[in-house]
C-alpha cells in the first residue's frame, strides 16, 4: 500500500485519538441520532443494537464510549480502510415497572419491599436484563440496605455468593463498580447489587459486617482494581505481593506481557497488538 | 547459645519487627539449638509458617499458625502464590477463546469453568432456549464423569495425607478411567476446552458412548472398594471424626458451598435448585448428612460419585437416540469453530468449507475472515450463571460492551470461598488436625488464585 | 598399552567418574515442586499407571534438602518466584531443574503481569519439557533424557572446574532476547 493513503489514515487515527480524549465523558440519547451511521458501521453493529432493544419495558444507555475504526489499538496505522466506522457502547439502560412477569414477578416484591423498609433510598435504579435483576444502590446507602436484604424474612438474602469489581473508565464520576451477588436460599432468588464509585475518590462501605463471605472477594477487589472497602477489618492485598504497585485488573493498568520471538518475528503482548474492538 | 545467634535474613530492619519476637529461620542449622534457644525464652507461643511450598497444604498454600504446644489457637492463610491473571487475560481475547483461558483455572474441575462461562455467554447472547439437546447431554455427561475425577483426586490426596496411601493410588486408577473417556471425547487429558459458547467444539467420536459404558461398568466395580477401605477404618475414621467441624450458620456466613455445606445436612445443590443444561430432567439425589466435619464431607463426596454414575447412564440412554444431532447453536457465526473436520495433519477446516470459500463464495470468505480474525459480538450487558462445582457454587461474572472480547470476566470459585473457613475448621484443634481439616474443604488453588 | 592388557578376561574398565554418573543418574530425587495443572500429572506420573516406582524414582522428597532434582510443574508467579528461589537455593549440589510445562518453560499463553516468563529467570533450567500440561510419558522421557545429562557429569576437581566453565560460558552467552532469527 502506497504512503499516501497510509499517510490520511493515520491523520485521521490521529485526529479521533484528540476527540476520544476530549470527549470522554457520557453520551446522552438513546438513540443514535444519525442514521447514516448505522448503516456505516461494521458487519455486526446493527445486531447488536436490535438485540438491546428490550421488549418495551427497557432503554439503552450509552456510557460514555463511542468506539471508532475497526482495530482496538488507537494510534497504529489502521490500514484496513475501515477508519470511518462507528460503534456506541450500549449498555442495558433503567427498567421499568413492571420488572418481572410470571416467574420473575418476585422482582417488583423485592424491590417494593426494599423501598417500603428504607424510604431513604428514593426509587432505586433496577436493571432488569436477561432475566436477571441488578440494583444500583449509592454507596451512602449500602450498609443499611445491605443489612435490611439479609434480616427481613421477605428479602431474607442470606448468601453473599461474592464481590467483583469492574472499571468503565468511560462512566465518568462512577469509574469503579463493585458488584455483589446475593442468594436468598429460603426463597431461592438471587439478585445483584450494584455499586459505583469515582475512581477520585474509590471508597465504598465494606459490607463484611453484615456478610462475612465478602472478606476475601473485598480484598481480592481492592487488590485488583483499588477500590477501598471503609470498614474491612484488614484491607490488605491477598492475590499480588505484598508491595506490587498498581491494581493489575483495572483498565488503565497494561496486561503486562513481554515481546515474544517466533521465526524470526517479534509479536507484540495481546493488549499492544492490533486488534478488533 | 542464645536466640540471638539466629538472624533472619528478610527482616527489614524496621524496630516494628523486632517487637513482633524472635524470628528463627531454619537455614540448615542445628533443629536442637533452635529448640534450646526457644526453651531459654520460655514462651511457649510460637507462630509457624506452613507452606507455601509443603507436601500436605494442596498446592501452594500458606499457612501461618501460632501454636501453643500442639493446638493451634490462630490460624492465616495467605494466597495468591499461584495468581496467574487469567480474567485479565481473558479480557483480550475473543469469546470463544476464553474457554481456552477459564478451563486453566481449577484444573481439576476444567469443565465447570467452561460450563459457567458459556450458559453465562448464552445467556447474553440470549440463545439459551436455542442449544440443541444433544450439546446439554453432552454436556452433562462430561460434567459428571469431572465431579468424578474430580472427587476421586480429592479423596486420594486426602488419603495420602493421612497416610493411606493404598487410597491414594486406587484413586489415581479410576481416575485416569475418567481421563481416558476425556482424552477420546475431547483430545486432552486435563484442560479441555470442549464447551463452547453455543455447544460443544465437536461432536462425540463414533466408539465414545461403548467407552463410557465401560467406565461406568468399571467405575461400578470399583467405588464401592473406597467404602470398603475407609468408612469403617478405625484410623481413618479417628483422623476424620469431629476433625474441622462447620456448622450451617459458619456456612452461611463464610459464604461455603458445596460438600461441606451439605454436609451440615441442608439439601442446597444448584443442579437441583437453579436447574442449567436439563439437570430438572435427569433422576438423582442430592445426598446431606449430619455430622458437619471431615468424615461427613468424605462421606457425601463417595455417595455423589455414585448419583453422578446415574446421571452418566441416562446421559447415555438419551445419547444413544441423538446420534447425528447437531452439537451447536445454528447459527454460523456462533458456530464457526465447530465447522472443523479432522484431516491428516489433525484438526482444521474441512474440505468442503474451504472449498466453499475459496472457490465458491466471495461473502462466505469476508465472513470466514471476519469471524477468524475478529469472531463474533455478545450484545453488552451481564450475566452470572453459577453451576454447582465439585467444590460448590461456581459462577462467572461476565460483563460485556457489545464487543468481540469479553470487557471483564470474574470467577466466583468455590475453592477461593470455601479457603475463608481454614481458621474456623483450624483454630482450637491439634496441628496434625489442620491439613486434615484444610483437605475436608478440598481447595484446589489453581481456582483459588486463578 | 596399558592396565587392561595384564587384567583376566570378563573386567571391563572404566572412569570412577563413568560409575559415579551411572549410580547418580539412577538414583534422582525428585523435590515435589508442584504448583498447577502439571503438578496433577506429576502425581499421576508417580501413580499406578506410569508407576516411576518402576526405575526406581518414585520418592518424592517434601524436604529441598533431600533432593536434587526440581521439577517445576506449573505456572510460576511473581509472587512465588523469590519462593522457588529460596527452595532451590536450599537444596544441596549438585542439583538439576526441570521446567515442566509449558508456562513454567516459557510463560506460554499466560503473557501477563503476574507469571514469570519461563522459570530460566529464576533458576538455571536443564531439562525444558514443552505441553499443556505434558502428558506423563512426557515427563519419563524429559527425566530420562535429563538422566543422560547427569551419567556424563564429572566429579571432584573436575565438577569444580566444569561448574566454573559453565559459570562464564553462562556469563558470556547471549541472552535469548538478543537472539534473532533462532527458529528460521
Amino acid at each position: 500500500m502506497s504512503d499516501d493513503t497510509n499517510d490520511k489514515d493515520r491523520n485521521e487515527a490521529k485526529a479521533e485519538q484528540v476527540k476520544d480524549k476530549v470527549t470522554d465523558k457520557p453520551v446522552e440519547g438513546k438513540v443514535d441520532p444519525d442514521p447514516k451511521r448505522g448503516e456505516r458501521g461494521d458487519l455486526d453493529s446493527d445486531d447488536t443494537s436490535g438485540e438491546l432493544a428490550t421488549p418495551g419495558q427497557q432503554s439503552t444507555v450509552t456510557v460514555g464510549e463511542v468506539r471508532k475504526g475497526l482495530f482496538g489499538v488507537r494510534g497504529t496505522g489502521d490500514t484496513s480502510g475501515y477508519g470511518g466506522l462507528t460503534r456506541r457502547v450500549e449498555w442495558p439502560g433503567e427498567s421499568h415497572r413492571p420488572y418481572g412477569e410470571g416467574d420473575l414477578a418476585w422482582f417488583d416484591d423485592v424491590v417494593d419491599r426494599l423501598v417500603e423498609l428504607r424510604p431513604e433510598l428514593g426509587e432505586p435504579v433496577v436493571v432488569v436484563h436477561r432475566g436477571e435483576l441488578t440494583l444500583h444502590i449509592p454507596r451512602e446507602q449500602l450498609s443499611p440496605v445491605a443489612k435490611l436484604l439479609r434480616d427481613d424474612p421477605q428479602l431474607r438474602f442470606e448468601f453473599c455468593s461474592g464481590v467483583s469489581g469492574v472499571h468503565y473508565p468511560s462512566d465518568t464520576g462512577r469509574e469503579l463498580h463493585a458488584v455483589i451477588h446475593l442468594v436468598s436460599m429460603t426463597h431461592n432468588r438471587r439478585i445483584r447489587v450494584e455499586v459505583a464509585c469515582p475512581d477520585s475518590d474509590p471508597h465504598i462501605p465494606s459490607i463484611v459486617p453484615t456478610y462475612p463471605a465478602a472478606d476475601w472477594h473485598e480484598r481480592e477487589t481492592w487488590d485488583m482494581f483499588g477500590i477501598v472497602f471503609d470498614g474491612h477489618p484488614g484491607l490488605t492485598r491477598i492475590l499480588m505481593p505484598d508491595d506490587w504497585p498498581g491494581h493489575p485488573q483495572r483498565k488503565d493498568y497494561p496486561l503486562g506481557g513481554v515481546d515474544v520471538e517466533y521465526k524470526g518475528a517479534t509479536i507484540p503482548p495481546p493488549d499492544q497488538r492490533r486488534s478488533y474492538n | 547459645m542464645t536466640s540471638t545467634d539466629f538472624t533472619d535474613p528478610y527482616a527489614t530492619g524496621d524496630p516494628m519487627d523486632a517487637q513482633e519476637g524472635t524470628v528463627y529461620t531454619a537455614g540448615g542449622a542445628d533443629w536442637d539449638a533452635i529448640a534450646d534457644a526457644q526453651a531459654e525464652r520460655g514462651d511457649e507461643r510460637i507462630v509457624v509458617n506452613m507452606g507455601p511450598q509443603h507436601p500436605s497444604t494442596h498446592g501452594v498454600l500458606r499457612l501461618v499458625l501460632e501454636i501453643d504446644g500442639e493446638s493451634v489457637t490462630e490460624a492465616r492463610c495467605g494466597i495468591g502464590y499461584l495468581h496467574t491473571g487469567i480474567e485479565k487475560n481473558m479480557e483480550f481475547r475473543t469469546w470463544t477463546q476464553g474457554v481456552t483461558f477459564c478451563t486453566r483455572m481449577d484444573y481439576l474441575t476444567p469443565l465447570y469453568q467452561e460450563a459457567s462461562y458459556c450458559l453465562g455467554v448464552e445467556r447474553l447472547l440470549d440463545i439459551e432456549d436455542d442449544i440443541p439437546e444433544k450439546a446439554k447431554v453432552i454436556r452433562v455427561m462430561m460434567m459428571e464423569l469431572n465431579r468424578i475425577s474430580s472427587h476421586l483426586v480429592c479423596i486420594a490426596t486426602g488419603g495420602m495425607e493421612i497416610g493411606a496411601l493404598t487410597v491414594m493410588t486406587i484413586g489415581f486408577r479410576e481416575r485416569e478411567k475418567v481421563l481416558d473417556a476425556f482424552e477420546l471425547i475431547t483430545g486432552l487429558r486435563m484442560n479441555h476446552a470442549y464447551f463452547r459458547p453455543g455447544g460443544l467444539a465437536q461432536d462425540l467420536p463414533d466408539n465414545a458412548l461403548d467407552h463410557v459404558k465401560d467406565l461406568v461398568a468399571w467405575l461400578k466395580k470399583h467405588l464401592p472398594e473406597y467404602a470398603a477401605f475407609c468408612n469403617e477404618n478405625p484410623i481413618f475414621k479417628r483422623r476424620l471424626c469431629d476433625v474441622g467441624y462447620m456448622d450451617l450458620s459458619t456456612c452461611l456466613a463464610l459464604g461455603i458451598t458445596g460438600p461441606p455445606l451439605r454436609a451440615t445436612g441442608l439439601d442446597w445443590d444448584l443442579r437441583k435448585k437453579e436447574p442449567y443444561s436439563g439437570y430438572e430432567t435427569y433422576d438423582f439425589d442430592v445426598l446431606t448428612h449430619s455430622d458437619a466435619d471431615a468424615y461427613g464431607r468424605f462421606i457425601i463426596r463417595l455417595e455423589e460419585m455414585h448419583e453422578s454414575l446415574k446421571i452418566v447412564e441416562q446421559c447415555i440412554e438419551r445419547l444413544e437416540k441423538m446420534n447425528g444431532d447437531p452439537i451447536m447453536v445454528d447459527d454460523p457465526k456462533i458456530a464457526w469453530p465447530a465447522q472443523l473436520a479432522l484431516g491428516p495433519d489433525g484438526m482444521g477446516n474441512s474440505h468442503d468449507h474451504l472449498r466453499h470459500i475459496m472457490g465458491e463464495s466471495m461473502e462466505a470468505l469476508i465472513h470466514h475472515f471476519k469471524l477468524v480474525t475478529e469472531g463474533f459480538r455478545v450484545p453488552a450487558g451481564q450475566a452470572y450463571v453459577p453451576v454447582e462445582s465439585p467444590r460448590g457454587e461456581l459462577g462467572a461474572h461476565i460483563v460485556s460492551d457489545g464487543g468481540t472480547k469479553p470487557f471483564r470476566v470474574h470467577f466466583r470459585d468455590p475453592s477461593f470461598c470455601n479457603l475463608q473457613a481454614m481458621p474456623a475448621v483450624a483454630e482450637g484443634g491439634m496441628v496434625a488436625d489442620v491439613v486434615v481439616a484444610v483437605a475436608s474443604l478440598d481447595p484446589v488453588m489453581g481456582g483459588v488464585d486463578r | 598399552m596399558g592396565a587392561e592388557d595384564k587384567i583376566p578376561s570378563g573386567v571391563m574398565l572404566t572412569t570412577v567418574e563413568g560409575i559415579f554418573g551411572y549410580m547418580r543418574q539412577a538414583s534422582f530425587w525428585p523435590a515435589t515442586f508442584g504448583l498447577a495443572c502439571c503438578a496433577i500429572e506429576m502425581m499421576t506420573f508417580g501413580a499406578p499407571r506410569w508407576d516411576s516406582g518402576r526405575w526406581g524414582q518414585e520418592v518424592f522428597r517434601a524436604s529441598p534438602r533431600q533432593a536434587d532434582l526440581m521439577i517445576v510443574a506449573g505456572r510460576v508467579s511473581q509472587k512465588m518466584a523469590p519462593v522457588l528461589r529460596q527452595i532451590y537455593d536450599q537444596m544441596p549440589n549438585p542439583k538439576w531443574v526441570l521446567a515442566m510445562g509449558v508456562c513454567a518453560s516459557s510463560g506460554g499463553m499466560f503473557n501477563n503481569y503476574a507469571i514469570v516468563q519461563g522459570v530460566d529467570h529464576v533458576v538455571p533450567v536443564d531439562m525444558y519439557l514443552p505441553g499443556c500440561p505434558p502428558r506423563p510419558e512426557m515427563l519419563i522421557d524429559a527425566i530420562f533424557k535429563l538422566r543422560q545429562q547427569v551419567g556424563g557429569r564429572p566429579i571432584g576437581a573436575n565438577e569444580i572446574a566444569f561448574n566454573e566453565q559453565r559459570e562464564r560460558d553462562a556469563l558470556a552467552s547471549v541472552p535469548t532476547h538478543e537472539m534473532k532469527g533462532l527458529l528460521r
